[in-house]
């Protein structure tokens, strides 16, 4: 809008002063489209090599002109512009950046290529789409952004962590994709400051194979933002603040509905109703009030980016702090960043790199996602409880079984601290050797303290609770990881002639990370105060009361790649790399991973210039292997890790020693082949799309097996030993399109949309195993998962009902399904051999993977105002409901109303009693749809009119409201049908996960 | 410059001669089991090892107590711990995940015992021979347990079982599995000493008097006689002691214990693991369910003895009220006392392991009683003695009834005088009530005969056996069978 309207001021000046001939003297400033003086701009007559270059402020002014002459402004990265000299005696002008989608620059691993170029199946999220979604974490800004790639929540609770998945679940070991920050490799993103994030580039085909044995999940590649080399210092301050609160609450039975179900239980079961008078017992205690809150959430970022001739830097400091809407300030997460990068051109040939972050943070939790958890007692707790008794104290849950506790009493009696330190960046150097050859040696580190306080006072919550502790004690952990990547990298790029270009890169790269872990426990703390909660003042160290672990993990790695481009038409890639790892045993230590890329420019042909509608097509295809390494260190070796401890001598345990978990020497990579065909498109000038379409097919899965107990699995400390299991295969359709139109000068759309699909099945299991079952549901049932050839993995196998058991004559009626009294869910007889069998009856249910995603983004633009939503999806996986803890006098989710209660009544929920009964075995009945619609982000934000702002030295200013996780759509009756465990084999098993909080924000963003 | 460029070119030089060597590390703080054993104490620090499994041995005794007619499973509901109400109902089926425990469990002890075995001679030492020794007993112990559940199991001995050598092995026959118990528990008994210095340790009492039990459970009769006896000889210092006090921390390890499961509240414990436990788990789980009051604390409430067992007691019989909690009467002595009353009440618990008020455990408290377990007490050795020698061909019912009446005796009963079978029948009676909660009943009700006759929906060629867990059966690749009818 600014840049027309400075070409219209310049043509204006031609307009309307007459043209003459004469010796003129110009000045004026050069600035970018943010307002900035753009320095060391070359200002050119055109046709001569006259001519100037403007100052560090942008300014520049040129003598010995003439009217009619045209003034070419060029500058690096810019678009250049010309004027013709009128009568004006000043310029000033605006450069545009120069930065088409097609010319944007793509992170490809140890090197970088443009959009346009790109051979692979990358995907690149932008630090702008993050920031519009003010994010607490860069997970959250991932979700639903790209097609294949898929965010799950472990739980919601401050500081919570999220499962990446790419392109589907290939392994059971662990479906992490690799994450580098600015080459330092990381495991946990919360300590990464999204607002920092320059790109997110994602490799989902095999272009990840230049990461050799660490890329078979793909790996996301983070670049920071950094100065600019001859930029004027920018300063910017964002700030947000928000309101969260509980985006979901389960409808429970209140007080009366409770006591009338109770009753109607224990008659069943021909035991005394409990209750004389339910309908007097009212509304009682809504013990979710009593646990959800509404909780603050804030944060401040601040920042300063710039550069002179030969340093670009950039600084700033954040801080976040959020707390939970379960048990506030204990659940809650506080997190400081501090970060600094420089550039510093040493010589001509030679430019240093540094960059260093320092992130500390902070971490409470309360139990959750478990039996026995903050909201799983919550959901439990009897409705005619009061939350105290009549002299204050916190009732106590007797007749609720062992495991449901007061959650009050729960949240008051937890105290934990989780503090981390880390330090981490990179010290590289770049030397161009000669003209094209380049040489880049890296040294990224990562220093890492975290410590563990944990205090557990003297408590009881009732008669023969789980959670009744008689004395007090404290854990204090602390753990130290220090890391190191040193990469050496050559690069080549040579135009060898107007149509054949060339690029080439050799490296190695050296990685090793050390952990110490040292693990103590006190007994006894003094008064029973979390003031003396330290080693320090606990009374008693005992046996095995400090323990410690230790490990040293190590990669080897030779790695090339080649690029060929012909005319910018017909573009090839291939790669190789060689790994050596220190988890896998002399016999298969090392690895060799290949995979070649290639693609075809069609719109350089001269076919498609017909099509004129089309303004750019690509088609990318690639195939190649990568592996995966993620497991336990030294499981090809047997350790005597295992727990062998006795009692000699009356009460004194004696510590003796035991084999650990199963070894393996044979144990190998995990390999992953993937093919990818994809096209990418630009038409009508504002759409563009891209498309993928992939086979993934991993062999020789890293699976903790199970196996027989013969093999002494079954001891204490012992455990399954790591295998190759099997091969799975991921099949997917991914599609990206986008809408990009200014309207007019006050309007600009923005649309967004993608979609992918996938399927996986098995397509065999090694070494003759029919099939592995995992996971859990209820207490002491049958695995509900079945990894089997053929379904996919982590498949539901259950039983499967067949409505309601009315009357006696459909019992005997039923294939032997003699237990059962009217009301009971009917099974259906599965393998048809007329007898009904809780094991021999189960099959497939459902599977816990999506089959279908896709992600919906708008934003609009109009005048000084912006808007934005966010929507994702998720269709086709199935999710257990496992919360329900179904004792005979704990709270149930109000669809027990609707109840078996005679003949007729409903063939869909069985009865309710306290006699024995088959009802809680797996089935469909505890399975449900898990497809969702979410809101995830609304926006509304309005932008000060800049004249205004610069007048009080304010460069730009926006204020915005926001609200995210607005709403969800979804027949899931849990509190979030978007978690995982992260565990392949029992992935969609909820136990009452900490769900996602809704949130109410207002926020500043300013520079100046 | 020039500096830099040599700079520059010795990093790149070194950078890419870099070698394998990186990559090849050992593991820090961490013995590989296969450079063990190379001194006395790895010995003695592997045998502790395992011993560690005994402790795992909770289940079977409460699995036995639950499947005969002493007690009921109870629990919470009818639902609760499916597993263990299905083996009370005899309805248990081949997929058991108590059942597989067992199997799991029993396994790993013998895995640890064979580890020793595979290793014996790879240190000379003075008293090696005591440390085989009790490792022997403890694989002896371990495979009698499988004995007595599975039927015929798959026997590996004197090595450890590598991943995937698991499938090589076929169900030994159960003749041959007691052939090599015997075989241990001989050479435990030649090699292990009268008194051990430290208490909790295998004594040659214990090994004589397993070994007594094993050739009783094959009607090996007079073979049983003669080595119980040696165990009752005088010379081993075996007596029976003061009933009353005989499951209260005073009879610990007293004179009357012949081999006694050793447990310490020592370490918490958690559900997740309960083998782990260093605390005796079949305690918490058999107690009063919310009890409030004096003398015991809380339970789970599994294991409730039955009304039949209760009768069973003759009157005046001083075992009743040790071996028998009546919460009833209990309640009318101490008004005040709550508890919650579950499925199956019965209005009993089993007072020997139930968890009183002092036993300060740590958390989980159910999971971490301290109370040992009288795995083998002597007056159980007197039983086996007497029906050994009354069940041989050349019948013995004098001395019988001698070991018959000292137990009698002690519990102010009158001797009783018969032969035949009626001395028989009374043996069997006298086992009942003597060793009621100590996890014995049901593999005497099968090794008799008499389980059918006792035990409600058991089916006679059938439940005799446990099944072979299945999913056992499948990671075998099917290689072994299962039990007859499941």
């Amino acid at each position: 809008m600014k840049l027309k309207f400075y070409i219209l001021m310049v043509l204006m000046g031609i307009l309307v002063h007459p043209v003459f001939s004469q010796q003129l003297t110009v000045k004026g400033k050069v600035k970018d489209s943010n307002g900035d003086g753009l320095p060391f701009t070359n200002i050119v007559i055109k046709g001569t090599t006259n001519g100037t270059t403007s100052d560090l402020e942008g300014n520049y002014s040129l003598s010995s002109l003439s009217t009619g002459d045209i003034l070419v402004y060029t500058s690096i990265g810019f678009v250049s512009q010309e004027v013709i000299v009128g009568a004006q005696t000043v310029i000033d002008v605006t450069l545009l950046d120069d930065v088409t989608s097609l010319e944007e620059v793509v992170v490809i691993g140890y090197g970088t290529t443009s959009e346009k170029e790109l051979t692979g199946s990358v995907s690149v999220v932008k630090g702008e789409a993050i920031e519009a979604l003010n994010p607490t974490r860069v997970e959250q800004a991932l979700q639903g952004q790209t097609p294949g790639v898929d965010i799950s929540s472990q739980s919601g609770s401050p500081g919570g962590s999220f499962n990446i998945r790419i392109r589907g679940v290939s392994t059971n070991g662990d479906n992490k994709p690799l994450i580098l920050v600015d080459g330092v490799v990381y495991e946990n993103l919360g300590s990464l400051n999204p607002s920092s994030i320059e790109s997110i580039n994602i490799l989902k085909d095999a272009s990840s194979g230049i990461y050799g044995v660490r890329g078979a999940n793909g790996v996301i590649l983070i670049t920071t933002k950094k100065g600019k080399r001859g930029s004027k210092p920018q300063i910017s301050f964002n700030t947000y603040y928000g309101i969260q609160e509980a985006s979901r609450r389960l409808p429970v039975l209140n007080a009366t509905e409770y006591g009338i179900l109770a009753n109607e239980a224990f008659a069943a079961g021909n035991s005394t109703p409990p209750f004389s008078n339910p309908s007097s017992l009212g509304q009682g205690t809504d013990w979710q009030d009593q646990v959800f809150d509404q909780a603050p959430i804030q944060n401040y970022d601040f920042q300063v980016r710039g550069g002179g001739e030969t340093t670009s830097y950039s600084f700033g400091a954040g801080y976040f702090s959020q707390e939970g809407i379960v048990g506030l300030d204990k659940a809650s997460y506080d997190r400081l960043t501090v970060n600094f990068n420089s550039n510093t051109k040493i010589s001509e040939k030679l430019n240093i790199d540094l960059i260093t972050n320092y992130t500390g943070s902070k971490r409470k939790t309360l139990s959750e996602n478990a039996i026995g958890s903050v909201l799983f007692n919550a959901l439990n707790m009897a409705p005619t409880m009061t939350p105290y008794d009549a002299e204050g104290n916190y009732t106590l849950a007797n007749g609720l079984g062992g495991e449901v506790i007061n959650p009050l009493a729960q949240i008051d009696n937890t105290y934990n601290d989780t503090w981390s330190n880390r330090v981490f960046g990179k010290i590289g150097l770049n030397y161009d050797i000669i003209e094209g050859l380049q040489f880049q040696s890296s040294l990224n580190f990562d220093y890492t303290q975290d410590r563990f306080k944990e205090f557990s006072p003297e408590s009881f919550y009732g008669a023969g609770k789980v959670f009744n502790n008689i004395e007090s004690s404290v854990n204090e952990d602390q753990k130290n990881f220090w890391s190191y990547t040193w990469d050496n990298v050559l690069f080549y790029d040579k135009k060898i002639s107007a149509d054949h270009s060339i690029k080439a890169t050799v490296g190695t790269s050296a990685y090793k990370t050390r952990g110490e872990h040292l693990l103590t426990t006190g007994w006894g703390i003094p008064n029973n105060d979390v003031q003396f909660a330290d080693i320090a003042r606990a009374n008693e160290i005992r046996v095995g009361g400090a323990r410690s672990e230790q490990f040293d993990q190590r990669l080897m790695s030779y790695f090339a790649r080649a690029e060929y481009n012909y005319k910018y038409k017909y573009l090839l890639s291939v790669m190789a790399r060689r790994d050596g790892s220190t988890r896998f045993g002399a016999a298969n230590k090392f690895g060799i991973f290949t995979s070649a890329s290639a693609g075809w420019i069609m719109t350089e042909e001269n076919f498609m210039s017909s099509l004129g509608f089309i303004d750019f097509a690509k088609m990318r295809v690639s195939y190649g292997t990568t592996g995966n390494d993620k497991i336990g260190d030294f499981r090809f070796l047997s350790s005597l890790n295992g727990e062998g401890v006795y009692v000699f001598d009356g009460n004194t345990l004696a510590i003796g020693t035991a084999p650990g978990a199963l070894s393996n020497p044979l144990i190998k990579w995990e390999k992953n082949k993937q093919f990818n065909v994809g096209i990418d498109l630009e038409f009508l000038n504002n759409f563009s799309l891209t498309a993928d379409y992939f086979i993934k097919t991993t062999s020789d899965l890293l699976l903790e097996v199970p196996v027989s107990g013969l093999t002494g699995v079954g001891a204490n400390g012992s455990g399954s030993p790591t295998a190759n299991a099997g091969s799975v295969r991921n099949k997917g359709l991914e599609l990206a399109i986008n809408y990009n139109k200014v309207m007019s000068d006050d309007l600009e759309i923005n649309l967004g949309y993608n979609i992918a699909t996938l399927s996986n099945n098995t397509l065999n299991l090694n070494d003759g195993v029919s099939f592995i079952d995992a996971g859990g549901f209820g207490i002491g049932q049958l695995p509900p998962t079945r990894w089997i050839v053929g379904q996919s993995i982590g498949a539901f196998y259950g039983l499967v009902t067949d409505g309601v058991f009315q009357n006696n004559e459909e019992i005997a009626a039923s294939p032997g399904q003699t237990n059962a009294s009217p009301g009971d869910l009917k099974y259906t007889d599965v393998d048809g051999d007329g007898v009904w069998n809780n094991e021999k009856d189960r099959t497939f249910i459902g599977s816990p993977i999506p089959s279908l995603s896709m992600g919906l983004t708008v934003s609009v633009k109009y005048k000084n105002f912006d808007f934005s939503a966010f929507a994702n999806g998720s269709f086709g996986n199935e999710v257990s409901r496992n919360y329900e803890r179904n004792l005979s006098l704990t709270n149930k989710t109000s669809y027990y109303i609707q109840r078996w209660t005679g003949e007729g009544s409903t063939n869909s929920f069985p009865r309710v009693t306290t006699g024995a009964n088959n009802n809680g075995l797996f089935s469909d009945h505890w399975l449900e749809d898990a497809s969702y619609v979410r809101v995830k982000n609304v926006q509304v934000g309005y932008t000060f009119p800049s004249e205004l702002m610069n007048k009080i030295g304010v460069n730009s200013l926006r204020i915005y409201t926001a609200i995210n996780n607005l709403h969800t759509f979804t027949n899931y009756q849990g509190y979030d049908p978007n978690i995982s465990s992260g565990e392949a084999l029992n992935a969609g098993n909820d136990i009452g996960y900490y769900p996602q909080a809704r949130t109410y924000q207002v926020g500043l963003n300013l520079t100046f | 410059m020039k500096r830099l460029k040599y700079i520059i070119i010795g990093l790149l030089t070194f950078s890419f001669t870099a070698c394998d060597d990186f990559v090849d590390v050992d593991p820090i703080a961490e013995i590989n089991s296969e450079s063990y054993f190379n001194s006395e104490e790895d010995y003695q620090q592997a045998l502790i090892g395992a011993y560690d499994m005994l402790q795992s041995t909770y289940l079977n005794t409460i699995l036995s107590e639950i499947a005969s007619d002493n007690s009921l499973c109870g629990g919470e509901s009818a639902n609760d711990v499916i597993s263990w109400q299905e083996i009370d109902d005899m309805r248990h089926t081949v997929v058991n995940s108590e059942l597989r425990n067992v199997w799991k469990w029993m396994y790993g002890g013998i895995y640890r015992a064979n580890y020793i075995f595979e290793f014996k001679d790879k240190t000379e030492f003075d008293g090696k021979d005591a440390v085989l020794g009790q490792a022997a007993f403890l694989r002896a112990y371990y495979y009698f347990e499988l004995v007595k559940f599975f039927g015929d199991v798959p026997m590996p001995i004197d090595k450890r079982v590598q991943f995937g050598e698991e499938t090589s092995f076929g169900r030994t026959p159960k003749s041959d599995v007691y052939a090599q118990i015997e075989a241990d528990l001989i050479f435990a008994a030649e090699n292990l000493p009268i008194v051990q210095t430290e208490l909790g340790r295998i004594t040659k009492g214990a090994a004589k008097a397993l070994l007594g039990k094993a050739y009783l459970f094959q009607d090996k009769f007079s073979q049983a006689a003669v080595v119980l006896q040696e165990v009752i000889d005088p010379a081993f210092g075996y007596d029976l002691i003061d009933f009353s006090t005989l499951f209260l921390p005073e009879g610990e390890n007293g004179i009357e214990s012949v081999f006694e499961v050793q447990y310490s509240d020592q370490e918490g414990a958690g559900y997740d693991c309960l083998a782990c436990s260093e605390g005796n788990v079949y305690v918490g789980f058999s107690g009063p369910y919310n009890f409030e009051g004096p003398v015991y604390t809380s339970g789970n409430r599994f294991n409730l003895p039955t009304q039949d067992l209760v009768d069973d007691f003759e009157e005046g019989d001083l075992r009743l009220e040790p071996t028998i909690l009546d919460i009833d009467a209990f309640v009318e002595a101490n008004p005040g006392v709550k508890y919650t009353v579950g499925y199956e009440h019965t209005g009993y618990y089993h007072n020997k392991y139930i968890p009183r008020v002092g036993e300060q455990s740590l958390g989980d408290t159910k999971l971490t009683n301290n109370r040992n377990y009288r795995a083998i007490r002597f007056a159980d050795v007197l039983l086996m003695a007497a029906e050994a020698l009354n069940r041989d061909t050349s019948t013995d019912d004098t001395q019988a009834l001698i070991y018959l009446n000292r137990v009698r005796s002690r519990a102010d009963l009158d001797p009783v005088n018969v032969t035949g079978q009626a001395l028989t029948d009374a043996i069997y009676q006298e086992r009942r009530v003597e060793l009621a909660g100590e996890g014995h009943r049901f593999f005497d009700l099968v090794r008799t005969g008499k389980a059918a006759a006792n035990i409600v929906d058991f089916i006679v060629g059938k439940h005799e056996l446990f099944p072979i867990p299945q999913e056992e059966i499948d990671l075998l690749g099917g290689s072994i069978s299962q039990n007859d009818q499941y």
